[in-house]
């Protein structure tokens, strides 16, 4: 087999990670945009132990162990997003701004382009506020 | 295409692949259409559901790759357990079950660029180096349950059981972050 086929596959599924992580709002939809990443991985080393007929067959080794760390990670990520959904209500990673700087803010400018992009994402600056006074009452 | 009619010339099948390399491409456009449609879907458990699309035809993938215990691990935990668990989330969070117009946040535009020009970048990279470059896939199986087992517990003992005790720390930590909030009420 070519092995430009899995080599291509495994970059075309991580890309969809990569965007599904960028794009995505839920918590739980960029947690399963990680997995897609982390098995692109997978896809990877498998095609490459393969190819390389390693003896400790280091490859598979691999793969076993990042699933067993994917599995830790959903398990943990899980447990995060649902706190935080009962703390505040929503799993939406947008509205998850209490330490980002606001734009009226003395050291802005740190990091200018996700300011920039945050501030044209949400125009009404004031949804954020209004929810985590909710979310404190 | 001179390159490509020249590698086909003096190596086995480019411009006429073998049927597992047929059945991999196949298996292949599904996974990444599953996977393409898992982060473009507006409707959250359906995201979920091709998620399942996408590992199981990533399992066959494996399988195809000659590594038959990965293809069966795969299956279980993440077709058995990592998307039940994804399930479960969306049902604690209550998740709309029908489409939910704000699934895609609004730098969508950018986070499309950003896929897109790595996309570019890593298949012309991967393309351009392993353009001559062919897994010999006869012989012995090299992913069976047998040869893995051994490789596993002759050479990968303590990172196997490193693996064992973050798992236990995984959980413990999972129950715990979970009770916290119970306790506090």
């Amino acid at each position: 087999m070519h092995l430009a086929y899995p080599a291509v596959l495994a970059a075309l599924l991580f890309c969809v990670g990569v965007y599904g992580v960028l794009a995505r709002r839920n918590a739980i939809l960029v947690l399963m945009s990680v997995e897609l990443m982390l098995n692109a991985v997978n896809l990877n080393l498998v095609a490459f132990d393969v190819w390389l007929r390693d003896t400790l067959h280091a490859g598979q080794a691999l793969t076993l162990f990042t699933i067993a760390v994917a599995a830790a990670e959903i398990g943990l990520g899980l447990a995060i997003v649902l706190m935080v959904h009962r703390n505040r209500g929503t799993a939406d990673v947008d509205r998850l701004r209490d330490t980002a700087e606001r734009p009226g803010s003395p050291d802005d400018g740190t990091d200018g382009g996700t300011d920039d992009a945050g501030a044209a994402a949400t125009p009404t600056d004031e949804t954020p506020h209004g929810e985590k006074a909710e979310a404190t009452a | 295409m001179i390159l490509a009619a020249q590698a086909a010339a003096e190596a086995p099948g480019f411009l006429s692949p073998s049927g597992v390399e047929i059945a991999f491409l196949l298996v292949g456009l599904v996974t990444l259409g599953a996977a393409v449609v898992t982060v473009t879907t507006r409707q959250l458990v359906h995201a979920a559901l091709w998620l399942v699309v996408a590992l199981g035809g990533l399992a066959v993938e494996y399988l195809l790759l000659t590594a038959e215990f990965i293809a069966w691990v795969q299956v279980l935990i993440y077709v058995g357990s990592v998307v039940v668990l994804l399930l479960f989330g969306l049902m604690l969070t209550k998740a709309p079950i029908g489409r939910s117009p704000d699934a895609d946040s609004g730098n969508r535009p950018v986070a499309l660029g950003v896929a897109l020009a790595a996309a570019v970048a890593l298949v012309w990279v991967v393309v351009d180096a392993f353009r001559t470059t062919w897994i010999d896939l006869d012989g012995a199986v090299q992913g069976s349950t047998e040869v893995t087992g051994a490789t596993l517990f002759k050479h990968w003992v303590l990172p196997f059981e490193a693996l064992s005790v973050l798992l236990l720390a995984a959980l413990v930590g999972a129950i715990v972050l979970s009770r916290k909030k119970e306790q506090a009420r």
